[in-house]
């Protein structure tokens, strides 16, 4: 705990001119904080060397283990604030949060004065609860376990190997190689995209089998991981390793052929799928399964709306509802065995659209190589080949042998001699169109082998499989735009066609970084950091085990299934496997989870700072606002810069995810009199923009637990409401504020605990 | 001597995410970047498709890391003027511009307050004008004032440093050189929008109401001129019927011989945000293919059930403009063979990416015929993200990452 502070005031930005700093000063050193207080200081410009030198020298001459700079937002100044792993430092926000955005109501006078004197106090007492955290660093595997022996996987074995790391691959078949073993060609790999070229793959088998740090695992599967990042114990083919991380490299296979039934597929001989082709082309031999007859004329049929007409594009059909919180409900016996709900469909037909036209384009070129004189149309609705492969597309356009047009294809029929007819309208040479082919080609849809089975086969409380996978539609996805790794299961990294449908020239490159993401994460482990989105974080929940009354809230409430438990339900945490949201310790009704730098007693005991006065009339109402610190707080700062401002009522305060609330800050909060709270934080839904997954969306299902303690003690469950804002979404603050203090606290009136 | 540090030319979304993997691994990185800010054609996008996200978001994640990790030192206004030796320890020449604001801004703004000449703003692609001495935008990073002393009289000059209460202004800063030693090179250049004075048939960029999907995309900002409110710049009016003109630049040999990857997705997310702005008004989307690839195929089918939305698979020849400055175009439906003329309120031309070193040097490297970067990995000279071929957002961060391992593997063990 910092227990000698120095706390420092600035004056610049306009802060010296609307506030009293001395006053200020003095205000502390005569508030209960003080004794915490070895320093209090006021300077003109905080931030200019000057200030700073003071700082530095007050902690030398003083002993300081903490500073409170109170002046403009964490967000900046952040390198000049910066005192050394071991002094703690405290930003009060006074510029962004009190003087920019001030807005006086001349009923009451003096508010700025008391805000400033509010956040000053708070700022001191959240950081006299904060302590520097000091992992335990564990000793840990740093061996890559790649499960996938394909393309990918094998690109992620030699790329590991390279970086002088042991790994083991695992591959369910007999042999390496994966889908390009039975690949004729492949579309280009490098510039300048024009020709299809040899996939490389025997090669690849060769110098993965020879790589001395490869250790080659052939008809094996991972049967199960137990353990935690860094830790892992995987039990392959009966046999336990220890692994440090993994990369999940197990690819796709084809979709289903129902969907292409009504193309004739399944019916009609000469209707094949491209996998299919792709074999005849790799034998040599393009030829009618029907009579075995060279093909002279191929039809490949990209446009897949007939098969697609049922499909469901209803986001919240796609996805499973939330399950109850722990709590809510009676448990109920014997748990129910857990049965895996494939997400394979007719969608990855179109899903797989850009990896078809590519295919069609390379095997419509094989056409006229294989049987001279034989002529490819391919059919396509939007010629799927974006980027740089638009080329590859020029030089099928360029090969006299290939027709290509746009088409609706609307039916496939079989004349007595095993010839096919394909009907097409709005094509780019005439309305409706009948085009003869002695073969059809149907594209092979791209599905994850995940789409079918768990594959990591966690030995985790929440599962064994990845979470969320419906909303990717089996494929391990990440929901993060900008960080397209990121799963809800640490250390695992997903690469090639079990992350998303890609050619081989994006999985080379997608192989490669998922193997940066697993050494990455190993050695955060090896420095007790954390890592995405907190990465570098040094602090990690603490367990004080003499309260848990195995409510299960935390281990099943975890976004990232950090928690196992024992029987009788004891959470079990796996550091390692944690990123340090605090989800746990907001949904722990006993304060049993803390962070040394963050915890119930120091949020709770900052929110009791926040002076309220007994007569809302004459002293106006209070408000606090519990702020996640990711996007809301950025957006209230931008707010306070592009001069808006707000109710001075309003008292915020950060928190790490609004998934760490815990229901005891509102109790504190209410009991002291306060009005309202407001809780600003992520978007949730298909599109959360959570840092943390879930934490937004688990906070407003407890906000209506909380409601309903609320409602047994005769307070108005609306003083608690939550509001999703998005960092952009600056301009849209004060407006939610300003309708927040009206409709619930002139509508309310003040809260009936005030003055008690 | 052999060096283990990272140098990452380029602070976009590549060059940030491969210098941030890298040093979360444990490796010293610089990045070099020519805007005085990081974060590159993200932070001047609105949202994100297909979640119509936010990126500001993403890069407040990316610059926490920044501010958490000594090992990333990065260097805003810069560029490398040389690169010599070789695989393990090439030796860089770094030319900084002068800001002429120092570290002890405060963004406090009395500067601005004081400057009065104003220049087209680069950040708003000339939607707006800025003043001599700004802030790039809201969320920039660093988050300091640039004084661009260019045409700018001496005693505003003068008036501006007076006004600063904190002497950050610096008039006599000069061009900084100055050198490192690194194992490894990324090229994270990036892109820039095709010129629209390049093309000629759509107007060379002189129609008031035809604007590029970049520009689409600030006018859509809340943070942009407008504060989010799509308006035609000629009269600040609500455009009700929009036309979307796909390929403007790409797919085409006298232009872009590729197609720029983004432009239809971006199409159909611009179309979200008219939906949003603008409930009422009717949108047509000209183009040659729809380009959804993979799990977009659920935005397109979403954004595709809009009423007011129709598309029509022509190139477009030709815009004009009428004596009301509404854009007219000329198009043929390649389905139906009809030509005609369409009046609009407001054309939006998806222009291309162009690799933003087309036409230069790339020490260390060489670029392909339309400007690509190709590296050289086994000599630790990696391309990342844009700079190497047409990307989106995710697909940069896959590569961005992808580059960082490959540095790092030239580096390893020396």
């Amino acid at each position: 705990m910092a227990e000698k502070l120095g706390v420092y005031i600035c004056g610049g930005c306009e802060i010296g001119k609307a506030l009293d700093l001395a006053g200020l000063a003095e205000h502390v050193k005569n508030s209960k904080v003080a004794p915490l207080c070895k320093v209090i200081k006021t300077n003109p410009v905080l931030c200019s060397p000057e200030g700073v030198a003071e700082i530095e020298a007050d902690i030398k001459a003083e002993g300081l283990d903490g500073v409170v700079v109170c002046a403009c937002s964490p967000r900046v100044k952040w390198d000049i604030f910066r005192f050394g792993d071991k002094i703690q430092v405290e930003r009060v926000n006074l510029r962004e949060q009190c003087v920019w955005s001030f807005q006086d109501d001349a009923k009451v006078p003096g508010l700025l004065t008391l805000m400033a004197q509010d956040y000053v106090r708070m700022g001191v007492t959240r950081l006299s609860k904060a302590a520097i955290p000091a992992p335990e660093i564990p000793e840990t595997s740093k061996t890559l376990m790649v499960l996938g022996g394909g393309f990918t996987g094998m690109t992620a074995a030699l790329n590991a190997a390279a970086l002088n790391r042991d790994v083991i691959l695992v591959e369910k078949g007999d042999k390496l190689g994966g889908k390009a073993l039975n690949m004729y060609k492949t579309f280009p790999l490098a510039a300048p995209y024009d020709k299809a070229q040899d996939t490389g793959i025997e090669k690849m088998v060769a110098a993965v089998s020879g790589n001395p740090k490869i250790k080659v695992l052939l008809n094996s599967t991972l049967e199960s991981l137990e353990g935690a990042p860094g830790l892992f114990k995987a039990t392959i083919a009966g046999s336990v390793y220890d692994v440090g991380a993994a990369i999940l490299a197990t690819g796709w296979v084809p979709g289903e052929a129902k969907h292409l039934e009504p193309f004739g597929y399944g019916t009609m001989k000469n209707v094949v799928t491209s996998a299919q082709f792709e074999e005849m082309a790799k034998s040599g031999k393009i030829v009618r399964p029907s009579d075995g007859k060279p093909a002279a004329s191929v039809a490949f049929v990209l446009d897949m709306d007939l098969a697609l007409k049922d499909v469901s594009y209803d986001a919240a059909a796609a996805c499973e509802p939330p399950a109850p919180l722990a709590g809510d409900a009676p448990a109920e016996g014997e748990e129910k065995p857990f049965v895996y709900e494939q997400t394979e469909s007719a969608k990855h037909l179109a899903i797989s659209s850009e990896i078809s036209s590519l295919v069609a384009l390379k095997q419509a070129g094989y056409v006229a190589e294989l049987n001279a004189g034989a002529v490819a149309m391919v059919l396509y609705d939007h010629m799927m080949v974006p980027g740089i492969n638009e080329k590859y597309y020029k030089a099928a356009q360029d090969n006299a042998s290939i027709m290509l047009t746009k088409a609706v294809v609307t039916g496939v029929t079989e004349s007595g001699d095993g010839s096919l007819t394909v009907a097409a309208k709005d094509t780019l040479i005439g309305d409706s169109i009948e085009l003869v082919a002695d073969l059809v080609v149907l594209p092979t849809a791209v599905v994850p082998v995940t789409a079918y089975e768990p594959t990591m086969n966690f030995v985790y409380r929440q599962g064994p499989h990845f979470p969320d996978l419906k909303l990717f539609d089996g494929f391990v996805d990440s929901n993060y735009i900008c960080f397209p790794y990121e799963t809800r299961r640490t250390g695992v990294y997903a690469a090639g066609c079990a992350h998303q449908p890609m050619t081989m020239a994006n999985a080379r490159d997608d192989a490669a970084g998922a193997v940066l993401k697993a050494v990455q994460c190993i050695e955060s482990i090896n420095r007790g950091v954390a890592v995405h989105p907190r990465s570098g974080d040094l602090s990690f929940p603490v367990f004080n085990f003499v309260r848990c009354t195995q409510c299960k809230r935390c281990t099943e409430e975890c976004p990232f299934g950090a928690l196992d438990d024992d029987e009788k339900g004891t959470p079990k945490p796996n550091y390692t496997r944690c990123r340090r949201c605090g989800t746990c310790m907001g949904a722990c009704p006993e304060r049993v989870i803390k962070f040394d730098s963050y915890n119930v007693d120091q949020i709770g005991s900052t929110i009791k700072e926040v002076q309220v006065p007994d007569d809302m009339v004459k002293g106006g109402p209070r408000v606090i606002v519990l702020v996640c610190e990711n996007d809301a707080y950025p957006a209230l700062d931008m707010a306070a810069f592009r001069g808006k401002s707000w109710s001075p009522y309003v008292r915020f305060i950060p928190v790490r995810c609004l998934g760490s609330v815990n229901a005891i800050w509102v109790a504190d909060a209410m009991s002291k009199g306060v009005d309202g709270v407001m809780l600003l934080g992520c978007k949730y839904g298909d599109d959360y923009q959570c840092h943390f997954v879930k934490g937004s969306e688990l906070c407003s299902r407890r906000k209506e637990n909380i409601a309903e303690s609320l409602k047994r003690l005769g307070v108005e469950a609306e003083r608690v409401e939550q509001y999703e804002v998005a960092i952009d979404e600056y301009d849209q603050i004060p407006g939610l504020i300003e309708k927040f203090m009206t409709e619930v606290i002139t509508k309310f009136g003040p809260n009936p605990f005030k003055g008690y | 001597m052999a060096n283990n540090s990272i140098l990452v030319v380029g602070g976009g979304f590549a060059g940030i995410t491969a210098a941030l993997e890298a040093a979360e691994v444990g490796y010293d990185v610089t990045i070099v970047e020519t805007n005085p800010y990081l974060g590159g054609r993200v932070a001047q996008l609105n949202q994100y498709f297909p979640k119509l996200c936010p990126p500001s978001c993403g890069l407040e994640i990316q610059f926490q890391r920044i501010k958490n990790n000594p090992r990333v030192r990065f260097y805003t206004m810069a560029e490398v003027a040389s690169v010599s030796g070789g695989p393990g320890a090439y030796e860089v020449k770094i030319k900084q511009r002068p800001r002429h604001v120092n570290e002890r801004c405060t963004a406090c703004g009395e500067c601005e307050k004081a400057a009065k000449t104003t220049v087209p703003n680069e950040f708003e692609f000339g939607l707006c004008q800025r003043k001599a001495v700004y802030k790039t935008h809201g969320f920039a990073f660093p988050f300091r004032y640039v004084l661009d002393p260019a045409g700018v009289p001496a005693e505003e000059l003068e008036a501006i440093q007076a006004a600063c209460p904190y002497e950050a202004i610096d008039l006599a800063e000069g061009e900084k050189v100055f050198d490192l030693t690194v194992g490894s090179i990324v090229y994270a250049t990036g892109w820039k929008p095709y010129d629209l004075k390049n093309l000629d048939n759509l107007g060379s960029g002189k129609l008031k109401n035809v604007v590029s999907n970049m520009q689409m995309e600030r006018l859509a900002s809340p943070s942009g001129p407008t504060n989010g409110q799509i308006l035609r710049p000629s009269d600040h009016k609500a455009p009700k019927r929009i036309a979307f003109v796909q390929c403007a630049g790409s797919r085409d040999q006298n232009h872009l011989n590729y197609c720029s990857y983004i432009c239809c997705m971006a199409s159909l997310k611009h179309v979200a945000y008219i939906r949003k702005n603008n409930p009422d008004a009717k949108v047509v989307i000209y183009y040659i293919d729809l380009r959804t690839p993979g799990r977009y195929d659920k935005f397109k089918k979403r954004i595709l059930a809009d009423e007011h939305l129709s598309l029509v698979k022509g190139k477009v020849a030709k815009i004009v403009e009428d004596k009301h400055k509404n854009p007219v175009v000329t198009v043929e439906n390649a389905v139906t063979g009809i030509k005609s003329d369409e009046t609009f309120d407001l054309v939006v031309l998806a222009t291309g990416m162009q690799p933003t070193m087309a036409g230069q040097k790339v020490p260390a490297s060489v670029l392909d015929e339309d400007g690509f970067v190709l590296g050289a990995e086994d000599k630790g000279v990696v391309a990342a993200g844009c700079a190497k071929s047409p990307l989106d957002v995710m697909k940069t961060a896959q590569s961005g990452t992808g580059a960082a391992l490959k540095a790092i593997q030239n580096v390893v063990g020396r």
